[in-house]
């Protein structure tokens, strides 16, 4: 219970309340779910963090190499994340280390 | 420790129930997550903490019929959230075909337009995600992505009306203040067509007679009953009314489900026609058991809750030994057709006996849920019969 406790107050959440509509200002909590240690992780981290926590691709279902390279053309595509072509194999190959099948 | 006390401490630990736990183990694999209290919240289930995601921990549904605000789940899809909203100086603008468009503040909203509360069930879209089999890739939920709260607010259509729509209207199409990180990525952005937008549909400013919680959509959002929580726009700041049906990425990409019969399909089928998510499905939890949970031997009540889309739920049944016979629960109070329903019904565990315990709810309209999982390759629409696996001790 302590741990939690702790967590929540470093959370913080400023609450001016009174009237019925007013200012409320809230401090979230940091990602802090970085990409492990490997090759690629460094693209990893420049081209999905920008947006994203890296807990989007620890928490998938392992997922093949079809899968992993349709989530990252998605991004590119549909989601305008700006990765260079060159670099969505090694991309692709990262992501199959982490959580791949 | 005998096994039998191991199996209930693993239950409740899976279930989120125990507060002391600094992680919780959701069915799946890869479904390890930390439990953390965001701010206006108790400890949640954290999906991804940015943008942040978090599960109403499952036990929660059977302390109350509404979900307290400290413990609804949370959902936004893009990173572009302002951590400080001032509801006094906040405006919905409402444009587009409209004789006259409107620049409504919260107390515009509060005292211009009839004060209007609904009791309703707001499901993600992708609420079990986790659960279907095969996997498919998106938010990995288990059950808890969903909230039935008490919504007070005015209703969009006295707003539409007093913005007067042009002939022409054939959606709404509704923005927050949520932004993307990039320019490049599409902004989030729904749509209700017309005919879909009845006298339920409210734009929300107290959520169980409180101020909505930020991560909620403070200070007013968009209520859909019935209809899945994507078009409940948070933050809401504008509302369009437009002349075509929206094709932006998240009408026209995202958010689609098969228009095929029962909306499933098999994993290798392609080539099938699409359309945009819609009305929830109908489904039942039983909410004080977990599966793998060791029961105390003799009588006791089990009980849950059922909701569909708005017709009502008519009946749930119960079965103890995995649906080959069924029992008609006794249903609680109710609180409306768009409101969770409580059940609960007696059951007897013999020392030693092992349990499948399952409920299945049926509709005011004649729906049943059935023991075949809906599959499509968003992971939407799950509301197979739930089963869970006990024995008594």
């Amino acid at each position: 219970m302590r741990g939690v406790i702790r967590i929540a107050a470093l959370a913080g959440a400023l609450l001016i309340l009174g009237a019925a509509a007013s200012t409320v200002t809230i401090t979230l909590p940091s990602d802090g779910v970085e990409f492990k240690l490997g090759p690629g992780a460094d693209l990893a981290t420049a081209n999905c963090r920008t947006c994203h926590s890296a807990a989007y691709v620890y928490t998938q279902p392992p997922l093949n190499r079809k899968q992993w390279t349709a989530e990252v053309v998605k991004m590119q595509k549909a989601y305008g994340a700006p990765i260079a072509d060159s670099d969505i194999s090694a991309i692709v190959d990262y992501l199959l280390t982490q959580n791949g099948r | 420790m005998t096994l039998a006390r191991l199996d209930f401490l693993v239950g409740v630990a899976s279930a989120g129930a125990a507060s002391a736990a600094s992680t919780v183990t959701l069915p799946f694999q890869n479904g390890t997550r930390p439990l953390v209290a965001y701010p206006q919240k108790r400890p949640l289930i954290v999906l991804t903490p940015r943008p942040p995601q978090l599960e109403t921990p499952f036990a929660v549904f059977n302390e109350s019929i509404l979900t307290p605000n400290d413990a609804f789940y949370v959902r936004w899809h893009l990173a572009g959230i302002p951590t400080t909203v001032d509801g006094a100086t906040h405006r919905i603008n409402v444009h587009g075909s409209v004789k006259r468009p409107m620049s409504l503040s919260v107390d515009d909203l509060r005292t211009k337009f009839a004060p209007v509360e609904i009791v309703a069930v707001n499901q993600c879209s992708g609420n079990s995600r986790g659960l279907f089999s095969p996997r498919v890739p998106g938010g990995q939920w288990d059950n808890g992505a969903m909230g039935n709260a008490r919504w007070t607010g005015a209703r969009l259509i006295d707003v539409l009306s007093a913005a007067g729509l042009k002939d022409s209207v054939v959606q709404i199409r509704f923005r927050g203040l949520e932004q993307p990180v990039l320019p490049t990525t599409p902004p989030f952005v729904k749509a209700l067509s017309i005919g879909d937008i009845d006298e339920n549909v409210l734009i929300a400013y107290e959520m169980n007679g409180q101020p909505l919680p930020l991560l909620n959509g403070y200070p007013v959002r968009l209520v859909v009953p019935g209809w899945y929580a994507t078009y409940w726009m948070k933050m809401l700041s504008d509302i369009e009314a437009i002349d075509t049906i929206d094709e932006n990425f998240w009408m026209k990409t995202a958010y689609r489900i098969p228009n095929t019969p029962g909306n499933t399909v098999a994993p290798t089928d392609t080539g099938y026609p699409t359309v945009p998510i819609n009305k929830l499905t109908v489904r039942s939890f039983i909410t004080n058991v977990t599966s793998g949970q060791t029961l105390h031997a003799g009588p006791q009540t089990i009980q849950g809750i059922a909701f569909d889309s708005g017709k009502g739920i008519k009946s749930v049944e119960f079965s103890s030994d995995g649906g080959a016979t069924w029992r008609k629960a006794k249903l609680g109070t109710d609180l409306g057709n768009y409101s969770f329903r409580p059940w609960e019904i007696g059951f007897t565990g013999k020392p030693g006996a092992s349990y499948v315990l399952a409920c299945r709810a049926t509709t005011n309209d004649g729906v049943t849920q059935t023991t075949v999982p809906v599959w499509n390759p968003g992971g939407y629409l799950r509301n197979v019969i739930e089963t869970y696996t006990v024995r008594a001790s």
